[in-house]
């Protein structure tokens, strides 16, 4: 039931930061544009940032920095190996 | 796709594939909690990365799956009334349960309707004022969530026909009861990315800290995945269990505190029955009776009766990791994604499915 994409947001349409006054994010992901709630999106979004989407409402908005950092360590990781000529077993 | 496609980049998986084979020293293995990861790791192809020494078993994470057959009948019988629409995610719909399943009800003229968002199941209601719309509400910590946030809507726009069965389910208790079981030796847990997104990463805490149990948070891409399988393989031959975040983009330590507090608002913690595991205390989440108007169980009152297991099927072990999906007399030959016997074999999240649809069968025998 999860969605794993992030959706980058391509609109915001009305709402606040008030439980009852949610507003809506229109998403986009390679063409597929979607309407979001966001009741329950722990950051409010701006427009470019991306958002993971869960049964209709956003659940993440997610922080680039962070991203970065790892995928950073990840490929750091990989480079690690890639040097390493032993077999380590 | 950004921050997709550099986590699913083969070299980078391949690499973080090597890094394991060099790392690994000792047998260890790891629960994938999280129905959405057993199916990412086939689909991904990635048990063909892992060292021999690596065992993944699959948990108790698919929402369907842990639903008893006593709920499914409820749901069944809730289908036949008269004036009643239910409107369901779609795996759902063909889960058996002791008399058949939401499809033979609506074969035999029930009104189902599968939706997206329990939101789509309010609309509904809005649009059929004269029919009462009950969403049947199974799911986890990152369904929940959702379903809190359209009963307030439904408060706050005065919707007065539409309700739901809540029959949602928290993660953290039933690991705690895996836990201790003697026939489950498991070194280390892949926790879920989106269930930690709204619980937090320190959710877990205990399992680490009271039960020796490697933690690693996990994304749903190649990467994510390796990444935390490394990080577990790292805790576990040097004897220092903790939790690790390797999903930082999406999870912190405290989870998403806002919708924690909308939960918590409409919700109140029960014990609730799990398929093959039994009831466990304050594992599953009722209205609170502020909310009473929209709990489907009272407002039409349901009752559950005792669960009957649809027979020979071995879904309750699987959910427990005791069994996997080719120990089942069943799996592949009465038992098929086309007809299932049980729900294992029916969720886009199964671990029978899983195992069926990507040939499990062929590379683990
Ligand atoms: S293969 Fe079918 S019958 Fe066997 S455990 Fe899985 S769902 Fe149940």
């Amino acid at each position: 039931m999860c969605l794993a994409i992030p959706m980058k947001v391509v609109e915001i349409r009305e709402g606040g930061n008030s439980l009852f006054a949610p507003g809506l994010a229109i998403v986009d992901a390679d063409g597929i544009r979607r309407e979001v709630r966001l009741d329950l999106v722990d950051r409010q979004p701006e427009i470019g940032d991306y958002l993971i989407i869960h049964a209709g409402f956003a659940i993440h908005c997610l922080d680039p920095a962070e991203a970065r950092a790892n995928l950073r360590l990840m490929q750091q990781m990989a480079a690690a190996i890639d040097q390493d000529p032993g077999d380590g077993k | 796709m950004k921050y997709v496609d550099e986590y699913r980049d083969r070299d980078l998986a391949r690499s973080l594939g090597s890094h394991l084979h060099r790392l690994v020293r000792r047998p260890v293995r790891i629960m994938e909690v999280c129905g959405t990861h057993t199916m990412a790791i086939f689909r991904h192809g990635l048990r063909s990365l892992l060292p021999p020494e690596i065992r993944l078993v699959s948990g108790p994470g698919c929402p369907v799956c842990v639903t008893p057959a006593g709920v499914i009948d409820a749901f069944v019988e809730l289908a036949g009334r008269e004036g009643v629409i239910i409107a369901t995610f779609g795996d759902m719909i063909r889960v058996p349960g002791s008399n058949g399943s939401l499809a033979t009800a609506r074969a035999g003229g029930a009104d189902i309707r599968i939706v997206y968002s329990p939101m789509d199941a309010l609309q509904l209601a809005a649009r059929q004022p004269e029919q009462e719309v009950v969403f049947l509400s199974v799911g986890f910590e990152t369904t929940t969530p959702t379903i809190a946030a359209t009963i307030l809507e439904a408060q706050r726009t005065g919707i007065g026909n539409f309700s739901v069965f809540a029959a949602n389910k928290v993660m953290p208790p039933p690991l705690e009861v895996l836990m201790q079981d003697p026939e489950l030796q498991v070194d280390g847990l892949l926790c879920p990315g989106h269930v930690s997104s709204i619980i937090g990463a320190d959710a877990y805490t205990f399992l680490a800290r009271d039960h020796g149990l490697a933690c690693a948070v996990a994304g749903f891409e190649p990467a994510d995945i390796l990444q935390a399988i490394i990080a577990l393989v790292r805790q576990v031959q040097a004897g220092e269990p903790v939790v690790e975040n390797c999903y930082p983009r999406v999870v912190t330590a405290s989870g998403n505190a806002r919708a924690g507090e909308i939960v918590r608002a409409v919700f109140k913690p029960v014990a609730s029955e799990w398929r093959g595991l039994g009831v466990i205390a304050g594992s599953g989440l009722a209205l609170r009776s502020r909310y009473e108007r929209f709990d489907a169980a009272t407002r039409l009152s349901v009752t559950v009766a005792p669960s009957r297991e649809p027979a020979g099927c071995r879904c309750g072990r699987i959910l427990k990791g005791t069994c996997r999906p080719v120990d089942c007399p069943l799996f592949g030959s009465r038992c098929t994604p086309a007809a299932p016997v049980g729900p294992c074999m029916v969720s886009s999240e199964g671990t029978c499915a899983a195992w069926y649809r990507y040939g499990g069968l062929a590379r683990e025998k």
